[in-house]
């Protein structure tokens, strides 16, 4: 029987138990849809003349496409439109552009090389889904096959076949110096040799698909005025848009996104594939189309949470205190690179997990392979790593003979404490839920261990101080390539020193923790200045006269009127007034809009653009943006 | 394309249409009947999502030509309630949080209901047993067990009630 | 392009069998590959007439080809078979899954092609002319017309016994099954094992059967069947498995098997 037990005695007065919703048992506000049978997905909408569009996907893991020839589909029953690279306005991207990290390395659909298997190197559009499939068997394809790497290790060493050529070392350049993410706190190779037991260990997890039960999919139907409708799935409706929109050259105003509803996603459906392909499919052909991935397409070309390799070593005390801890980390990022840079940083900022441990030094690399690009899934960049530390801590229980509950509960964080990516640690529960973890496994813990707390005995001075750091710079971009270093795990020696009580330094440390949640008007990406803003019209005129944008039926080669919103160079910040004063609210005399031109669908003078144009902003996508 | 008549009940609806040769059940309820409860998930028979009575038999919609259902009876979600009032599974699985994304719930609802059909009083086991060919990704089973058992129980009282 | 034919008769429907033409029977290989637009299927083939009667005839239990897992689980006469259908798939694939589609069902599926083959079933074709399963099941790609039942024997309570090894319980595919008629209710007389998921297709392994005969069932009587075990079987990688871990654990399995749930 399921029972959910809230144990109300824990941090008691850190909460409020008056709330009218928040903490009370709820009714999901959607379930009478799910079980009427009635919750609208987006294969829910049904459009007259739907075309249905399927890709063709390469059988091979790493290959150049001598040519493609599409003859043969065209004239194949059914057959509307067959796509291909050549119809994508901007055939590169990477997803995290829109936030303005990494380069663009990934192409929309292939036409020089394939680097993975499921890889799009075409599309066809058909009136029936199987007329599709049937055609998308008849594209013939002329491949030069190359070697291929799927392994991390592998991808590093000199001799590595180059996967993707925006990534020469087959590695993310982090901060555009070395070809991993580093993390140092103290010094680990001192501590280790003042340590009882060195305790490693390798750990690794294959990639796991998300599996959710509706596939990924979206269709897109040609509206009025120049726009698109898209119905889908994704779990990141305004990333999806703005990766169409960036694709496809368009102004995202002409982008008319419905989401919302998904059978399940968990981090599956945040890619931004399907939608842009819909679009593009009802562009081409000016009627409704449905891009949907079919369960094999799901495992096989859907990106899953990549894999990882982890080698960790313990400088650990006969009595189990942990003194020092070191990471080796790869992730494997599959042929582009999507979410895994990030993941890593993310990744970084969890190491050494829920524990206080003075020294800590992380080399973690994003590594290209020849295989399905990963991207992310529930945990986002840390389930493999917990999944190692965990083990590990059970090893140091094995070789100390510390009881591993114990164990965890002498080397957990207390609040206050400084973790290795220098915040400060909140709310840390750990010690709490061993002894309740305990208590529910009937298994036994010393009154010591029963008797600890979370909220005292951290953030004494010795376990809030950042201690002397050493550093070094081993790994520079290239270095690997050029035969220059071989070893993977951070340096045994440091070559420099950083203060202790030093948050920020040269080599990468993070700033200073912001007070969390705290708006920084800059940040924003609203403009909150009247400056900014364009005046309004003081009298009437005329609208000046407008090309009328492009039909839904014509191609988007046939150029849009208003020239679509292009990555801006950075310009300084709009200057700021106070926040309480919008100017909208300032009386303004009163003008009728301008007289609509009859028979001419309403076209802006200017794309719209969500957003601003400040440096770090988006040109596709506005919102709030934490450090 | 040669287009086959074709002529079922759908929930108490006659319904009638063309279908193309080859087309799956799932895809004539859906947009040839327009009845958008049965959801696919993966059209090979592995997730359930498409789940149908047919005569009263459980069903996979995905797999079934549908040429094959003429004349025959067919129950889906959408006609589950029966009226303004929602059906005992209907109403236990909203009360006990066994749905999040809901995706899987209209194959679930109908193998729950096959087994409470010819089951009114189910173990625990034959309940895991009855939908064990559908596949839920978000929820976990337990609720849905749970639900199930439970809409088990208001039913019997229901038809005591009813008895009495 | 997909047509599809509709006959009376089964045979009739055994007259239209051939290159890329398929017989529906209840669908859930056939129309998966049909969903997905696999190549190789042109015409799919259906019939009014269902053999699916269960009963007793001369040389065994006759089973019409288009019974399905739930026909063979409500019947009596088969019982011995119901451990094998119980475990195919959920209640909707048990509803609809037949017989006959099984013994075509490549691997991982066929858990019932296995069962029979160990229990030296005929196979009887539209038309009448009956084969035994072994060279039907060897032969079966090259196949034309159509199954109209099998023959199997009647057999007692544990003189029959079968294991299916699972990653997801309760329903899940064969990542091996093995099937054993040991013949007799004392020692072994000319017994049969059969394996799934060991090779191609549902395979014997007649060196192990060998050892088998006479054997007494205890630790010490079986150890040569289980050393022989694997012998003349071709185990593969596949997701379920690798080829190796498929030869360690099989001794283990039918050790479990032959010595009734004792370890
Ligand atoms: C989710 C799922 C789970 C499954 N689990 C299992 C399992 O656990 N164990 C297992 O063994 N199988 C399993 N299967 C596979 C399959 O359901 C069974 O093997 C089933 O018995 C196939 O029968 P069918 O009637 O559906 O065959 P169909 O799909 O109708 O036909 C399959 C093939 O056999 C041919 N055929 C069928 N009948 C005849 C006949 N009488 N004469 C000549 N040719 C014929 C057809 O032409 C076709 O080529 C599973 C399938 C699915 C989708
Ligand atoms: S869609 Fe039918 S079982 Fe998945
Ligand atoms: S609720 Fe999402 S799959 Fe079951």
């Amino acid at each position: 029987m399921t029972s959910v037990e809230f144990r109300k005695d824990l941090f008691a007065d850190e909460r409020d138990d008056t709330l009218k919703e928040i903490g009370q048992p709820t009714i999901r506000q959607d379930i009478l849809g799910h079980v009427t049978g009635r919750t609208a997905y987006y294969d829910d909408h049904l459009f007259d003349g739907l075309l249905h569009m399927r890709a063709v996907r390469s059988p091979h893991h790493h290959a150049r496409i001598r040519a493609l020839d599409t003859s043969a589909a065209e004239r194949m029953p059914g057959v509307r439109r067959v796509v291909t690279a050549r119809d994508v306005p901007v055939n590169l991207n990477t997803l995290l552009s829109l936030i303005n990290f990494g380069r663009d390395d990934e192409p929309f659909c292939a036409h020089d090389k394939v680097r993975f298997k499921g890889e799009t190197v075409a599309w066809i559009i058909a009136d029936t889904e199987r007329q599709a499939r049937d055609a998308v068997r008849e594209v013939r394809v002329d491949y030069e096959v190359l070697p291929h790497v799927l392994d991390p290790e592998e991808a590093l060493k000199p001799d590595a076949v180059v996967v993707n050529e925006v990534y020469p070392n087959n590695t993310f350049d982090y901060h555009e110096l070395y070809d991993h993410q580093k993390m140092r706190y103290g010094d680990v190779n001192a501590a280790f040799a003042a340590a009882d037991h060195i305790v490693e260990a390798e750990y690794q997890m294959s990639p796991i698909e998300q599996a959710p039960i509706e596939t990924c999919g979206a269709i897109a139907a040609p509206e009025q005025n120049g726009r698109y409708v898209c119905h889908t799935n994704t779990q990141a409706l305004f990333f999806s848009l703005g990766t169409t929109a960036k694709l496809l050259d368009l102004p995202s105003s002409r982008l008319h996104f419905i989401g919302g509803t998904s059978g399940g996603g968990f981090g599956g459906k945040v890619d931004s594939i399907v939608e842009p392909t819909a679009v593009l499919g009802a562009m081409l052909t000016g009627r409704p189309v449905r891009f949907a991935w079919d369960r094999e397409e799901e495992m096989q070309a859907g990106a899953p949470r990549g894999a990882e390799r982890w080698r960790i070593k313990d400088g650990v005390m006969r009595d189990g205190t942990i003194v020092a801890r070191e990471f080796t980390g790869f992730f494997d990022s599959g042929a582009y690179m999507r979410l895994s840079p990030y993941a890593i940083v993310k990744c970084v900022g969890h190491i050494p997990g829920p524990y206080h441990i003075p020294n800590v030094a992380a080399n973690v690399y994003c590594v290209v392979t020849n295989r399905t690009p990963a991207t992310a899934m529930r945990g986002f960049g840390i389930t493999a790593v917990d999944f190692a530390i965990e083990c590990h801590m059970d090893r140091i229980a094995e070789v100390t003979g510390v009881d591993p509950v114990e164990l965890r509960i002498l080397n957990a964080y207390r609040d206050g404490d400084m973790k290795a990516h220098r915040r400060v640690a909140k709310n840390t529960a750990l010690i709490e839920c061993c002894q309740v973890a305990a208590g529910k496994a009937g298994w036994p813990i010393s009154a010591e261990a029963a008797a600890q707390s979370s909220l005292t005995g951290g953030g004494t001075p010795d376990r809030v101080a950042i201690p002397e750091t050493v550093t070094d710079s081993e790994g520079r971009i290239g270095d690997r390539r050029a035969g220059r270093v071989t070893e993977t795990a951070p340096a045994k020696t440091g070559t420099g020193r950083v203060a202790a009580g030093t948050h920020f330094a040269a080599v990468g440390g993070a700033p200073v923790q912001n007070p969390d949640m705290q708006i920084e008007a800059e940040r924003i990406g609203h403009a909150m200045g009247s400056a900014a803003q364009a005046p309004m019209p003081q009298s009437p005129q005329p609208a000046p006269p407008q090309p009328a944008p492009p039909r839904p039926a014509m191609p988007p080669a046939s150029a849009p009127a208003a020239a679509p919103p292009r990555p801006q160079p950075p310009q300084p910040p709009a200057p700021q007034t106070q926040p309480s004063q919008p100017p909208a609210q300032q009386p303004q005399p009163q003008s009728p809009p301008p007289a609509a031109t009859p028979d001419r669908p309403y076209a802006p003078d200017k794309p719209f653009s969500r957003g601003t144009r400040r440096p770090g902003s988006s040109p596709f996508l506005s919102g709030t943006r934490r450090r | 394309m040669a287009r086959t008549p074709l002529t079922f009940t759908l929930n108490d609806a006659e319904t009638a249409l063309f279908v193309d040769e080859g087309a799956n059940l799932i895809d004539v309820l859906r947009r040839g009947a327009g009845d958008l409860s049965p959801k696919q998930g993966c059209a090979q028979g592995n997730c359930g999502a498409c789940t149908v009575l047919i005569d009263g038999e459980l069903r996979l919609a995905c797999l079934t030509l549908a040429e094959t259902v003429e004349g025959r009876r067919i129950d889906t979600v959408a006609g589950l309630a029966g009226g303004p009032d929602l059906h005992p599974l209907q109403a236990a699985f909203m009360d006990g949080f066994a749905a999040q994304c809901g995706f899987c719930t209209s194959g679930m609802l109908m193998a729950a209901r096959a087994l409470l059909d010819r089951t009114p009083d189910p173990s625990r086991d034959e309940v895991i047993e009855a939908i064990s060919g559908n596949l839920c990704r978000c929820t976990g089973y337990e609720p849905i067990v749970d639900a199930i058992l439970d809409a088990a129980q208001r039913m019997r009282q229901g038809g005591r009630r009813a008895a009495q | 392009m997909l047509t599809v034919e509709r006959y009376d008769t089964m045979a009739e429907a055994a007259g239209a069998i051939g290159e890329r033409v398929h017989y529906l029977a209840g669908g859930t290989l056939l129309m998966r590959a049909v969903n997905y637009g696999y190549p190789g299927i042109d015409r799919v083939v259906r019939c009014r007439e269902v053999p699916r009667e269960i009963r007793t005839d001369t040389g065994g239990i006759r089973i019409g080809a288009g019974a399905t897992m739930a026909d063979l689980l409500a019947s009596r006469e088969v019982e011995f078979l119901h451990p094998v259908a119980r475990l195919i798939g959920g209640p909707a694939i048990r509803n609809m899954a037949t017989l006959g589609g099984n013994l075509f069902a490549r691997s991982p599926y066929g858990d019932l092609a296995v069962t029979l083959l160990a229990l030296d079933a005929q196979v009887i074709r539209a038309g009448g002319a009956a084969e035994p399963m072994e060279s039907f099941l060897a032969a079966r790609d090259r196949a034309r017309g159509l199954v109209e039942a099998v023959i199997v024997p009647r057999v007692s309570a544990g003189e029959f016994r079968y294991a299916k090894v699972t990653r997801i319980k309760p329903k899940g595919v064969a990542m091996m099954c093995a099937a054993v008629w040991l013949r007799g209710a004392g020692r072994p007389s000319d017994p049969r094992i059969a394996w799934g998921n060991m090779g191609a297709g549902p395979l014997r392994a007649k060196a192990a059967e060998r050892a088998l005969n006479g054997a007494s069932l205890d630790e010490h009587g079986i150890a040569p069947v289980l050393a022989a075990c694997c012998d003349g079987l071709d185990p593969q990688d596949d997701e379920l498995a690798t080829a190796w871990y498929r030869r360690e654990v099989a001794p283990v399995h039918l050790k479990r098997l032959l010595l009734g749930g004792r370890r």
